[in-house]
């Protein structure tokens, strides 16, 4: 019991810290990134590059993914997304499906469909032991991170000039824009800041299930989109909420119920969740004008 | 948010369009070819082969090739009356490329050929070689698929289902477990089907298992309750009918979890050492059930690895020796009716005529062949073959024949 518990929170903290990403840019610039979870995978190949072939230790490796995927972020954004700033938010989704196969291809392209095997960045710490239940040092690593990057993100969106703006253009670009608010540098800041929590997330990932494919972002991505969507989208500490519930619940349901049927019962409780509250489990409930 | 949903639900619909061949059927007649009474096998044959030469799975498709290279240089040396002209073409796994690659053979003027390499593209081509009555002998698509309904298509491989029951049988005979506990991918054709064949199996020969747990392609990352399953329930070996990438993580988080029973694999676990970053060691005692083991001692094998090293600079793998071993059963087949029927020049003998024969003796029960893959390869009428399969185990980072 408390071992599957573990379980389903190990799993659960790594569907929440690219639920965050996800969040984060839905929350502000009000568009879902289907692109996150290959970005999540270029930061992992890049980490994976630097730590096995270079010989860099794991903490430069993820500050140097974290730079290239901010980057990545930032040009995405200018070229695919900015052109679309008028459209329709459909065109929008399309347009981020399309950036995520051209991810994909590309890394095909570059490294190739074998797969890699990531190194264990925390092999000299051992598993941390309470009686008979394991808990792995990964698993301590992504739950610490997502409560430090909630907390960063909560506080910098409150309290910070640039964090207030950005919550100003998720309430209405137009107003933001009257009140001398620069709305596409704050929307870039977005994607840079959301790049940035994905090469994190795709190091963390990779620690804890180390293969590496190019298309190894696709599926957490997409679980954790639900996950945001279950914790309530655009809200922060809600895809932290929604990813560890998705976890425990994928868990529980593999454990207690069927292996076969884990997957339909996670999804189950979600259709449940949405009809009972719309807007997700922290997610605030907005009447839109028509 | 409902709108949003719909969005991502209406951008996961794909279209597939099937190409239908329109091949006329002509009655090829039924008169026995028959030669000159020197019982020699004479002649050029235009040998075709399809597979992926680029792209994702292009390794599968060139160690093919190479295979089936080598093995045509061999025979083009045995005598100077016949020759194999060889024209392998690139279908990049898939299908519709496949059945390009099967049209330009035609018009090339293929007579017999050895593919192709990948189950996709196989099902396609050989529907259209059923209907135009071209001889198909498939190194290693594996799926039943492949074979079913088409009299003219055999295999060099096991069908997928096949390697489940050897494995329970392999398990049962060397006495290696009581308690079996399984793993399988119940979203993949293959995996699914080697687990039925082996559960049947297993049941009949009272082998007993003592747990079975599934994952899918969208949930292949966390195997906890998997393993935990299999270790309260006392299973002392593991058997994992799946690819390499999944198997990798189960090994990892079996070792991390302390639990260290027999794994026992499949052909798709070949591959696991070739990882890029992959810790040996994990995989140190896996036992695998394979036709092919590069390091097995007798003189064909040797002989072919040695020569493949030589030419290629690397050893050659399951495809490659699957591949080596098709243009010789092809061979055999024509020599054994060559010699009974007064001989054979297949300069002259149309691809229909060539299919007729090669069915006739493929399908006889006395036909048998050797190959680097198997001993005493015989086909049954529905196309799939009957080979002892090899038991290897992981030793030191190498395979090791059992």
């Amino acid at each position: 019991m408390l071992g599957n518990l573990i379980n389903g929170i190990s799993l659960g903290s790594i569907y929440a810290i690219i639920a965050l990403g996800y969040t984060m840019v839905y929350g502000i610039a009000k568009m879902l990134n289907f692109a996150h979870g290959d970005v999540i995978m270029v930061g992992a190949y890049i980490a994976f590059y630097s730590i096995s072939y270079f010989g860099m230790p794991a903490l430069p490796a993820l500050l140097l993914s974290i730079a290239v995927c901010t980057m990545l972020g930032i040009i995405i954004e200018k070229l695919a997304y900015k052109p679309l700033r008028n459209a329709t938010s459909l065109a929008v989704l399309i347009t981020a499906i399309g950036v995520s196969y051209f991810l994909q291809n590309a890394a095909l392209l570059l490294w190739t469909s074998n797969t890699k095997v990531f190194p264990n960045i925390f092999a000299n710490i051992g598993a941390i032991k309470i009686g008979s239940v394991q808990i792995a040092p990964v698993t301590l690593v992504t739950v610490f991170a997502n409560i430090v990057i909630m907390l960063v993100l909560t506080l910098f969106t409150s309290k910070t000039k640039m964090g207030k703006a950005m919550r100003a253009v998720s309430e209405d670009k137009g107003a933001a824009t009257l009140m001398g608010i620069n709305v596409d540098r704050t929307i870039s800041l977005t994607f840079a800041i959301g790049s940035g929590l994905a090469a994190i997330a795709g190091v963390l990932l990779c620690t804890a299930y180390p293969t590496l494919m190019p298309t190894t972002g696709a599926m957490p991505g997409i679980k954790a989109f639900t996950a945001a969507v279950f914790g309530g989208i655009g809200s922060i500490p809600g895809a932290m909420l929604g990813g560890i519930l998705l976890g425990v619940i994928e868990i529980f349901a593999k454990a207690y119920i069927s292996t076969q049927l884990s997957d339909a019962i996670v999804f189950a409780v979600l259709i449940i969740v949405l009809i009972v509250k719309p807007s997700g489990l922290l997610g605030r409930k907005i009447n839109e004008k028509v | 948010m409902k709108k949003k949903l719909m969005a991502l639900i209406m951008a996961g619909i794909m279209a597939v369009s099937a190409l239908t061949g329109c091949g006329d059927n002509a009655g090829s007649d039924s008169a026995a070819v028959t030669g000159d009474g020197s019982g020699k096998l004479t002649g050029t044959l235009k040998l075709g082969m399809i597979g992926p030469l680029t792209g994702g799975a292009a390794i599968y498709g060139n160690a093919v090739k190479n295979g089936e290279q080598i093995a045509v240089d061999e025979i083009n040396a045995i005598s100077s009356d016949f020759k194999i002209e060889y024209n392998p073409q690139d279908d990049e796994h898939d299908a519709e490329k496949s059945v390009n690659a099967y049209n330009q053979l035609k018009d090339w003027g293929v007579q017999v050929i050895a593919g192709t390499v990948t189950t996709t593209p196989c099902i396609a081509v050989s529907a259209e070689a059923n209907s135009d009555r071209v001889f198909m002998l498939t190194p290693s698509a594996s799926s039943p698929d492949v074979v079913n309904g088409k009299d003219n298509v055999f295999q060099i491989c096991f069908t997928d289902p096949n390697q489940g029951s050897a494995s329970a049988q392999y398990i049962k005979d060397n006495n290696m477990a009581t308690k079996v506990a399984v793993i399988y991918n119940n979203s993949d054709a293959y995996s699914t089907g080697i687990y039925q064949t082996f559960d049947s199996k297993a049941k009949e020969l009272g082998l007993e298992i003592v747990s079975t747990t599934t994952f899918t392609d969208d949930t292949a990352n966390d195997f906890s309750v998997q393993i935990a399953d299999a270790q309260s329930n006392g299973a002392d070996l593991l058997f994992l009918p799946m690819y390499y990438q999944p198997a990798s993580l189960i090994l990892q988080q079996c070792a991390a979890s302390g639990y260290a029973p027999t794994f026992f694999g499949v052909d798709g676990m070949d591959g696991i050492l070739t990882m890029d970053g992959f810790d040996p060691s994990l995989a140190e005692g896996v036992i695998l059930l394979t036709p092919f083991s590069a390091d097995a001692t007798d003189t064909r094998t040797v002989n072919f690895v040695s020569k493949y090293n030589e030419k290629y600079g690397e050893t050659p793998n399951q495809f490659a020796a699957d591949g080596y071993d098709c243009p010789y059963a092809i061979y055999n087949a024509l020599t054994k009716y060559a010699e009974a029927n007064g001989g054979l020049d297949v300069s002259k003998l149309s691809a229909e005529q060539l299919c007729e024969i090669l069915i006739g003796v493929f399908t006889d029960a006395s036909f048998s062949t050797d190959g680097v893959t198997g001993n005493g390869m015989v086909w049954t009428a529905n196309g799939e073959v009957n080979k002892a399969p090899k038991g290897m185990v992981i030793k030191n980072g190498v395979y090791v024949g059992l």
